[in-house]
């Protein structure tokens, strides 16, 4: 049997799972409506304004370094799986890389984005 | 060692007998769907007693004793419970996102749940880029987090869920760099094979040094990852209310609740499968017969026990430890975990490429 359709079993059994488990939570649950339900939780008092507003910018900082880094980890798998054939050579290639990546970071870090505001 | 690959075999022989090779496979197909739907539930009864049993143990309680012998069905009862209160849906949601976010976090916990190794022949997805899978299929719950934040129209939900999302990609490297800094050790991804390269000596004792900071890395990034222990700032009660799954009732804060404790139990088990020697009995060079009495031992009680310490570990730290501020948590990953495990993946490698590992 292949992966590809082992993966594909593994999904099917996943979507099953959450289908059933929430039908059968719809179908036993009791239903009723009241319009006091429908407000957004707020301890007790009526929301003010939108919650769909603009964010601490903060968090974006971190979703970019974290892209930069995330790519890196993705390039550098392929190479961790063969580098015990390459030997010094595969070493001293990757250094270079490595040597950039971590500019980046020290850049990133001197220019205070690590540091939470 | 007994080899679960003989059962396997024995039962796909057994079908092929008496129905034709389609049926036989479609068959097959149903039955690991079954088991995986089974291991699935089960494992998260048990580790949801578990976490309430040692949480008591911890607070001098004696925790759920009531429902069955020693509570042990008080997490079925809690289910039913979950399963007959009413889902609600706020106004003004993105009704569909809603509805699809916690299905997302179920789907990816049981994607990675499907790559464990549970025992000698006993996997059910073993892809030959295994680890990378499992880091891939685990790190997708993160969208339904940050899904179920901003669909919720509640403004703790969104806090929550950036938090959350911040909090998961940054350790998301950690896990990342320090799986990958086993992968040079190992020189494969696929998990089978990382198992049985396991055979003479458990990586964390292979590696000396690089493979024991991997390992704290790991542990303290997979913590983190799970939003447990003292990184749980994303549903931190005492701020937030429940963070990103305020909104959300019934069966669908069941589904958080559920996908939360299985993703510990797979934070574990990747760390017994690539650290502790996943199923591999512990075997010591030059002590043939120590080496033949550990054999005796199934493979599937070694899994389980070293997942079950992992596992335990985890709630220990969730116990002892002081809940963490944001910026210290971002500090402790960018300022700390990342350029050591930069410079670990390098001293490993160098380690590797010259030979000086055991």
């Amino acid at each position: 049997m292949t992966n590809l359709l082992l993966l594909l079993v593994v999904l099917l059994t996943a979507l099953a799972l959450v289908l059933v488990a929430w039908g059968l939570g719809v179908w036993l649950a009791p239903r009723s409506y009241n319009p006091l339900k429908e407000e957004a939780y707020e301890c007790g008092v009526p929301t003010r304004g939108k919650s769909w507003m603009q964010f601490k910018v903060g968090y974006y900082l971190f979703a970019i370094l974290f892209l930069m880094f995330d790519v890196e980890a993705v390039f550098l798998f392929p190479w961790a799986v063969v580098v015990q054939d390459l030997g010094v050579y595969g070493l001293t290639s990757v250094l270079f890389f490595l040597i950039v990546l971590i500019l980046g970071l020290a850049y990133a870090w001197k220019k205070g984005a690590l540091t939470w505001k | 060692m007994f080899d679960f690959s003989v059962v396997t075999s024995w039962i796909d022989q057994g079908l092929r007998s008496v129905m034709s090779p389609a049926a036989a496979i479609t068959v097959e197909c149903v039955l690991i769907g079954i088991v995986l739907l089974a291991l699935y539930a089960i494992m998260a009864l048990i580790l949801i007693l578990a976490e309430r049993k040692v949480c008591a143990a911890f607070q001098c309680r004696l925790g759920p004793n009531r429902v069955g012998p020693w509570g042990c069905i008080q997490v079925v009862a809690d289910m039913i419970k979950m399963l007959t209160k009413e889902i609600i849906t706020i106004k003004h949601t993105d009704k569909f996102l809603y509805n699809l976010a916690p299905f997302i976090v179920i789907i990816a916990s049981l994607l990675a749940f499907a790559c464990i190794p549970w025992g000698n022949g006993l996997q059910a997805l073993d892809f030959n880029v295994g680890i990378f899978f499992m880091i891939a299929a685990s790190s997708m719950g993160i969208v339904g987090i940050l899904l179920a934040g901003w669909s919720s129209n509640n403004k703790f939900s969104l806090i929550g869920a950036m938090r959350s999302g911040a909090q998961m990609i940054s350790y998301e490297l950690s896990i990342g760099l320090s799986l990958l800094t086993m992968v040079v050790l190992s020189g494969t991804m696929q998990i089978s094979e990382i198992v049985e390269g396991q055979n003479e000596l458990w990586f964390i004792f292979k590696g000396h040094i690089p493979a024991l900071i991997a390992f704290v890395i790991y542990l303290i990034a997979g913590t983190a990852e799970t939003n447990r222990g003292p990184f749980d700032l994303p549903e931190a009660e005492s701020e937030l209310t429940a963070g990103y799954h305020t909104e959300y009732s019934g069966m669908h804060f069941g589904f958080y609740y559920v996908a939360e404790f299985v993703n510990m139990f797979i934070v574990a088990s990747i760390a017994t499968t690539v650290f502790l020697g996943g199923w591999m009995p512990l075997h010591i060079p030059g002590l043939d017969g120590f080496n033949r009495i550990m054999d005796y031992i199934p493979s599937v009680i070694w899994f389980f026990g070293k997942s079950a310490l992992m596992v335990f570990v985890i709630m220990w730290f969730k116990w002892t430890f002081p809940r963490l501020r944001i910026d210290q948590l971002l500090n402790l990953e960018w300022k700390y975990l990342l350029p050591l495990n930069l410079l670990n993946l390098l001293v490993m490698v160098a380690i590797v490429v010259l030979g000086w590992h055991f």
